[in-house]
């Protein structure tokens, strides 16, 4: 009986001291963010080594190397999803084998990709510090968290589907564009938002793939600074740059909630799409 | 059934494009191979351990700071993390109101998405100095430890959480029929059922840990010494490559690589024990 409440109370301390802590981390940076938080800091290029000015060309540069590394990673990631899931037995050995290689690769810390794109895209390549290498290598991350929500999704859909698509005569290709993708639909996009999420919240990998530059970048080849990496460096390497990086680092929280937020409701729209069939 | 030559074609796009996906592994660890070659083929291993100090210009490689403070701090951060985990998914599973649980579940899930740099900034612009106030100067293997521990502690709660889940029902009732109480039932039953889930987890944390750089680099202090105490400052063997990389030539720069791989081998022993063990659990 003893150990009874004592367990319980223990565990509700738990519970209070973890909640009481985040609690304090994310009012902590929103009380100190969200005083310079305005379409201004935003807008801005920084100044002063990032202490003042805004974080405007810091943004587009994150965006340019998410979306390297999206347009990247999904098709490639789709195809390899559907061929697990529809093209192979699931106990198959070539199956297995790709399973477990990305499993492997899921589980490489993000620093050991920062220093494979480093020799592999900068150097090997020749793209030099560049969104693009940045963006490949996040490609390269994103890509076992992907295919492994691709293929979950795609395994959902009820075998009805497929059955009767067969009894009707079509196509695999034709059952997967008409029937299995769109009904995976919600799947594959929370998917690709978790992938997102990820590539946003990522630095070590970036530190030597993207670079440090801070202006707007002018191509892709250009290297360009992500807002995680801006974050990092104005707290360990600016003296008197904390008051750009808390704002920094809410505008990153809140970018994150955003994206999440979008999956949400994207997934509910799509959960009560009827399929259709087209003629 | 046999393909028609669209599928075919599709099936053959589709093969390629999983081979590439595939092989990237092997692309990685054999660029971490080419690079650290260099110093692989001069060097031999022995003289990671025993060399008098780390001063790669100098031709000193000695990885032992590096590799004690990887592993004091990740041990630190798993014991922390660990109960409090396990403590966390009991919480929002048998001991919580419904709507007080689903809050804290998504409450567990939001610092789960939390950037490792933003809990390093915080780690060093609000714990560091609380610890300094105490036992300057503050960025040491403690704060280390600590901000690891807040960004495994997801990992464990939302994997202890699922493996709880998964416990068959019908075990609760067996318990309840046979007057358990709570924490009876929870010590006697469930957690014995979970405990492959709850231990896979652990270790998939523990490699997260490891792999972890920018939360250490920015707390830790980035001294490289053998740790005495817990208010030291400390060099992880990740911040050590992402200090050391932007300037690093030659053997210098292999050597970087040959962490990285020896980074690359601990997690990947670490993910394949996580993975022996939810086979073990698909087997009971």
């Amino acid at each position: 009986m003893f150990k009874n409440v004592l367990t319980t109370v223990l565990i509700w301390l738990t519970a209070l001291i973890v909640s009481g802590v985040f609690v304090w981390l994310l009012s902590d940076i929103v009380i100190h963010g969200l005083p310079r938080l305005s379409w201004a800091f935003l807008a801005e290029a920084p100044k002063n080594a990032g202490r003042s000015g805004g974080i405007g060309p810091i943004i587009i540069s994150t965006l340019s190397i998410l979306l390297v590394a999206m347009v990247t990673a999904t098709p490639l990631s789709l195809a390899t999803a559907v061929l697990l899931s529809e093209f192979t037995e699931n106990d198959s050995v070539i199956g297995r084998l790709v399973r477990r290689s990305l499993d492997v690769l899921a589980g490489v810390p993000s620093i050991v990709f920062g220093l494979f794109g480093n020799a592999f895209f900068c150097i090997y390549l020749g793209l030099g510090f560049s969104i693009l290498s940045g963006g490949l290598t996040l490609a390269c991350m994103v890509l076992p968290i992907l295919i492994r929500t691709a293929e979950e999704g795609l395994q959902a859909t009820p075998d009805d589907y497929r059955l009767a698509a067969a009894a009707l005569g079509m196509s695999r290709s034709a059952t997967l564009v008409h029937l299995l993708l769109p009904s995976a639909a919600p799947a594959l996009i929370a998917g690709l938002m978790l992938g997102v999420g990820r590539a946003v919240a990522e630095t070590a990998a970036l530190i030597f793939t993207s670079g440090y530059v801070d202006r707007m970048p002018d191509s892709l080849l250009d290297s360009g600074r992500a807002l995680s990496v801006h974050i990092y460096d104005l707290s360990m390497n600016v003296a008197g740059g904390d008051t750009n990086a808390y704002s920094s680092a809410l505008m990153l929280i809140l970018l994150l909630l955003i994206i999440n937020s979008i999956a949400m409701s994207l997934a509910k729209q799509w959960l009560h799409r009827d399929i259709v069939l087209y003629e | 059934m046999s393909l028609s030559l669209a599928d075919k074609q599709l099936a053959a796009l589709l093969w390629g494009c999983a081979l590439l996906a595939a092989a990237l592994v092997l692309l990685v660890l054999l660029f971490l191979f080419k690079e650290s070659w260099p110093v692989l083929q001069h060097i031999a291993l022995i003289r990671f351990f025993n060399d008098t100090s780390w001063h790669p210009v100098d031709g000193l490689y000695k990885l032992t700071p590096m590799l004690s403070a990887t592993f004091y701090s990740t041990l630190g951060a798993v014991m922390l993390a660990a109960p409090l985990g396990i403590a966390s998914a009991l919480f929002s599973r048998y001991y919580a109101p419904s709507f007080l649980a689903g809050c804290y579940r998504r409450l567990i899930e939001l610092l789960a998405g939390i950037p490792s740099v933003v809990y390093g900034f915080w780690g060093l612009t609000t714990l560091a100095p609380l610890i300094g106030r105490l036992h300057p100067p503050g960025v040491s293997l403690l704060t280390g430890i600590l901000v690891l521990t807040l960004m495994i502690l997801p990992t464990i709660a939302l994997t202890a959480d699922a493996a709880l889940a998964a416990v068959p029902a019908a075990y609760l009732r067996g318990a309840a029929s046979l007057g358990l109480s709570r924490w009876g039932l929870i010590s006697g039953v469930t957690l014995p059922a979970a405990r492959p889930g709850v231990t896979a987890g652990i270790m998939l944390a523990a490699g997260r840990a490891i792999g972890e750089t920018m939360a250490v680099l920015m707390v830790a202090g980035n001294v490289v010494q053998q740790p005495h105490s817990l208010y030291d400052s400390v060099r992880t063997l990740t911040a050590n490559i992402a200090l050391e990389m932007a300037y690093a030539t030659g053997d210098h720069r292999a050597a970087l690589f040959v962490s990285g791989l020896a980074l690359m081998c601990v997690v990947l022993l670490l993910v394949g024990m996580a993975e022996l063990m939810s086979q073990e659990r698909r087997h009971v």
